[in-house]
């Protein structure tokens, strides 16, 4: 061969655009991956490419759609980074999100306000419930790893499970609605409010006739929000954006976090907690969850039921991965994987979206080399010497 | 003459930083050749293009004579070079066989490993690096280790051996070892270079001397022979360097460590100290002597909360045995800790974030939740420039700076601190001359300010040169406790031995 691939071990740091660049570069890939594979099968790689597009960022409807999936998955990304820059790996973000669900839920089921209370109240009441729930299912593995040291990766993929056949357990034999698994649909009070809520009070407006006021409605759009779906839940996600941000990388317990991440012997030498620590992080994280599970039954589903996640807390996982870690740039992850979740439903093959999830998943982790090491092409001379 | 290395005109740049500036380094066939220079003057990166594991950006590097390049450090290992890294890249677990065999093909799997324990006995004979083959890792002493890692090389058939900094952390027995095991490798064929900040060894040892100054070459393989430390120290200062720390009369004032009847295992559960009973006055230095592993790491790590132990430590009257290090941090006890790698710095965190590590709890630094990272790069730049920290900036990650540079962060950071009580674990190791000047200077301005200040130490001269007592520990006891004008090197030999030494009222003082 007259080239030859050598790596070379990076001795200067890469610009901080490169690993975005490389991720970038990773799904690139992996959609030509995918195509190909398409292709061999008979596919048409190109029309279920434009399909896919329009399917999930055709128009402001579909990207509406698209938000409300990217919702939860901004808020189990931000879960799964808050733990991982500890270098705590919490895959459990599945089972927190189905506690702060359950949890969520226990407000109007139980239930602990009465139905025509105040939505603001009930709101607010989920929320800390669906928080408080995520929390105490992120205490437990937590708590296992920082005193007996017990493998955290296992306890939470394990505890997924467990979450889910809890929550069947209640949905099934306490709260089913005539013998289904579900619960009857939540009082209104206890839905968040949705873009399309807001398009009504507009009909009646319109109705009035008068040219000045339906000029105005007019000019400003907002009849376009009639019938989307996009719900308080957004809101949710980007203001904890911004906390996760502050707490990373300005606040003291940043610093530490990320000080036990780097070093631990170091950590606990400069006087860190790291029990505490490590107990405190996967509270924070499992938080996150839940709330993103809390936001998915009140905003969406309306009721607890079964699969009320696709695979939101694994997802979290490549989101928060493919974003570096950095909170803000789990915004357009999140979204493009809503838009993933949301086109691939309707598409055939059917798990085409999760093959490209996986492929995802199996580039990013791969494209990590390149951070650390130098791919180079170098011609090798043909008259056998050695180089 | 072919020599067995030829550098020409090496150039190695790091982002705002020219390591190496047109380096010509050539070693002779069975010399012992010594590369000097201060701190971060660029030897760790020049070896390390040597040995595969950099790249230079210009240069060319000629192995007994033929032109080669190389991508790893196997290809460097192929050519027969070998270097031993100042921090040993051993599995603790596995037995000095195994770690020797470790990545090569002959043996695919670790069975009947008694065959190659026979081939390793051989080469401990050949160079005398004895190390029992088949103990673990972990229970071997720091010299030991690095016999095992030369061994390493040897095995893989280096002809050339390149050691950084290998004597730093060995005590005076081990070093004499050492110098003997080089002297039969060269005697054999072998080459070696080797690096150092001891001069004193350097005159002794090295047949060859190669001096870097800020990247460049000052004195290129200058004979040996005839050199004094202090014109080394000048060939790598560029200026006269006074070997001249004195440390003024000083009345000690009230107790502030008090350390009664500790006893303590190690890391490997065998007691290390039993019963030790010592204390320190507020501006006074109390030296502790004694071979390496007699309880003088253990020592420090109990006293700053590390680990626990039995018995009574109390600063200023607190009790702080056996709580979390955050008790002792806050009763103002700072540590320059023995390991600055793995205890002492994390190293993706930048000089900042690494100089604020004790401090970030409180104004102006911290600032009630959060942190002020303002105050923080002001506080890190003061420091790196009081403590002549060689990197381009503050935000450099603390693992890209030079051994030296890198202790001088962790000795900014504890002396900054003002302490009340200061458990100084080898501060000087791994600074050159220049730096172990003023940071000895730095550490008897603290005594003078009327910090406490427990110096552990293996290098007698700097015990005797900064302490007003030194304590001489010996298997994890205390052999007495002498003052230093009246004591001499011969006295403390024989204490370190194991000789105990009747105390004396003036000695004893509280
Ligand atoms: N990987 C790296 N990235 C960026 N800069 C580096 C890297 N390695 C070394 N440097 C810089 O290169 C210079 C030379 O470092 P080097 O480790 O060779 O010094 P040294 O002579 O071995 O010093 P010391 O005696 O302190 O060990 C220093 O300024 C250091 O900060
Ligand atoms: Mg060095």
């Amino acid at each position: 061969m007259p080239f030859r691939l050598t790596f070379t071990k990076r001795i200067e740091d890469v610009p901080r655009w490169y690993p975005f660049v490389i991720s970038l570069g990773a799904i690139v890939i992996s959609f030509v991956i995918s195509g190909i594979l398409l292709k061999l099968v008979g596919g048409e790689p190109l029309v279920v490419g434009k399909y896919f597009y329009t399917a999930a960022f055709g128009n402001w409807a579909v990207f509406s759609d698209t938000l409300v999936k990217a919702t939860p998955l901004i808020l189990v990304g931000l879960a799964c980074t808050v733990a991982f820059k500890m270098k705590l790996w919490n895959i459990g973000a599945e089972g927190q999100f189905y506690a702060g669900a359950f949890a969520a839920s226990l407000v109007v089921l139980i239930p602990i306000v009465p139905p025509d209370a105040p939505r603001f109240v009930t709101i607010t009441l989920m929320a800390v419930m669906g928080m408080i729930g995520g929390a105490i299912y992120g205490f437990i593995p937590g708590y296992l790893r920082a005193k007996f040291e017990i493998n955290e990766i296992i306890t939470t993929l394990m505890l997924n499970y467990v979450a889910i056949f809890w929550n069947n357990f209640w949905i099934f034999n306490k709260w089913s609605d005539a013998g289904f698994q579900m619960t009857p649909t939540f009082p209104k009070s206890a839905w968040l409010p949705r873009l399309t809520d807001y398009a009504r009070p507009y009909k009646t407006f319109m109705e009035t006739g008068n040219p000045a006021i339906t000029g105005f409605l007019k000019n400003i759009g907002l009849e376009r929000i009639s019938g989307m779906t996009l719900h308080l839940g957004v809101v949710f996600g980007l203001v904890m954006v911004v906390v996760v941000w502050w707490i990373l990388e300005r606040s003291r317990w940043g610093y530490e976090i990320k000080l036990i991440g780097d070093n631990p012997h170091a950590a606990h030498y400069a006087g860190l907690n790291i029990v505490r620590n490590i107990v405190l992080v996967m509270i924070v994280s499992g938080a996150l969850a839940g709330l993103a599970g809390m936001s998915e039954i009140t905003g969406v589903v309306h009721r607890l039921q079964e699969r009320i996640s696709p695979g939101y807390g694994f997802t979290g996982i490549i989101i928060a991965w493919l974003a570096k870690l950095n909170p803000f740039a789990v915004i357009p992850v999140a979204i493009l994987f809503g838009g993933l979740i949301l086109a691939g439903r309707e598409i055939q093959p059917s798990g085409l979206a999760m093959l490209l999830q996986g492929f995802i998943l199996f580039m990013i982790i791969s494209s990590d080399v390149l951070l650390r090491y130098k791919l180079e092409f170098t011609r090798t001379r043909t008259s056998g010497e050695t180089v | 003459m072919t020599h067995a290395v030829e550098m020409h005109d090496i150039v190695v740049r790091f982002p705002g930083v020219l390591a190496n500036d047109h380096v010509n380094f050539t070693l002779q066939k069975g010399e012992i050749h010594a590369l000097l220079g201060e701190n971060g003057a660029g030897k760790s990166t020049l070896m390390n293009v040597l040995a595969g594991l950099y790249k230079q950006t210009g240069g060319i590097l000629r192995v007994h004579g033929k032109p080669v390049s190389f991508n790893s450090p196997k290809d460097a290992i192929a050519a027969g070079i070998g270097m031993v890294h100042q921090h040993f890249m051993l599995v603790p677990t596995q037995t000095v066989t195994e770690n020797i065999l470790l990545g090569l093909d002959d043996p695919k799997f670790f069975l009947n490993l008694s065959k190659y324990d026979q081939k390793i006995l051989e080469l401990q004979e050949q160079f005398g690096l004895r190390v029992p083959p088949t103990a673990k890792i972990w229970q071997l002493s720091v010299g030991e280790q690095q016999r095992v890692e030369i061994l390493k090389t040897l095995y893989r058939g280096a002809n050339i051996l390149i050691m950084d900094e290998p004597t730093a952390v060995l005590a005076p027995q081990e070093i004499d070892d050492l110098m003997n095991t080089l002297r039969a490798m060269t005697e054999q064929g072998k080459s070696v270079i080797f690096i150092s900040h001891k001069l004193h060894e350097v005159t002794q040892i090295a047949d060859r001397v190669t001096v870097l100054r800020k990247g460049k070459v000052t004195a290129e393989g200058i004979d040996a022979a005839g050199l004094t430390p202090a014109k080394l120290a000048q060939l790598m200062v560029g200026r006269e360097v006074v070997f001249s720390v004195k440390k003024s009369r000083r009345e000690p004032g009230d107790v502030v460590l008090k350390v009664e009847n500790v006893s303590a295992h190690n890391k490997k559960g065998v007691p290390a100290l039993r019963g030790i009973s010592l204390s320190v006055r507020s501006g006074e230095i109390l030296g502790i002597a004694g071979v390496a592993g007699n309880g003088q790491s253990e020592l420090a790590e109990v006293i700053t909360g590390l680990r626990p132990c039995t018995g009574k430590i109390t600063v200023n009257g607190v009790d702080i045995a056996n709580r979390p290090p955050i008790i002792a941090i806050n009763n103002g006890v700072a540590h320059i800790p023995e390991d600055r790698g793995k205890v002492g710095s994390a190293p993706n965190m930048s000089i900042t974030e690494n100089t604020i590590m004790k401090n970030y709890r409180h104004a102006p630094v911290g600032n009630g939740w959060s942190i002020d990272f303002l105050k923080a790069r002001n506080f890190a730049r003061k420091l790196k420039k009081k403590y002549d920290i060689l990197a381009p900036n503050v935000r450099v990650p603390a693992r890209k700076l030079s051994g030296g540079n890198l202790q001088k962060v962790i000795l900014a950071r504890e002396i900054s601190a003002e302490p009340k009580m200061m458990v100084a674990v080898q501060p000087t190791r791994g600074l050159d001359v220049g730096a172990i000047e003023s940071i000895q200077t730095l550490l008897l301005e603290q005594r003078e300010a009327g910090a406490a200040i427990l110096l552990i130490s293996e290098e007698l001269e700097e015990l005797f040169t900064l302490s007003d007592r030194i304590a001489v520990i010996y298997e994890g006891e205390i052999m007495g406790v002498v003052s230093t004008e009246e004591t001499d090197i011969q006295e403390i030999g024989l204490m370190m031995t194991g000789s105990r030494r009747e105390p004396q009222p003036s000695a004893n003082a509280q």
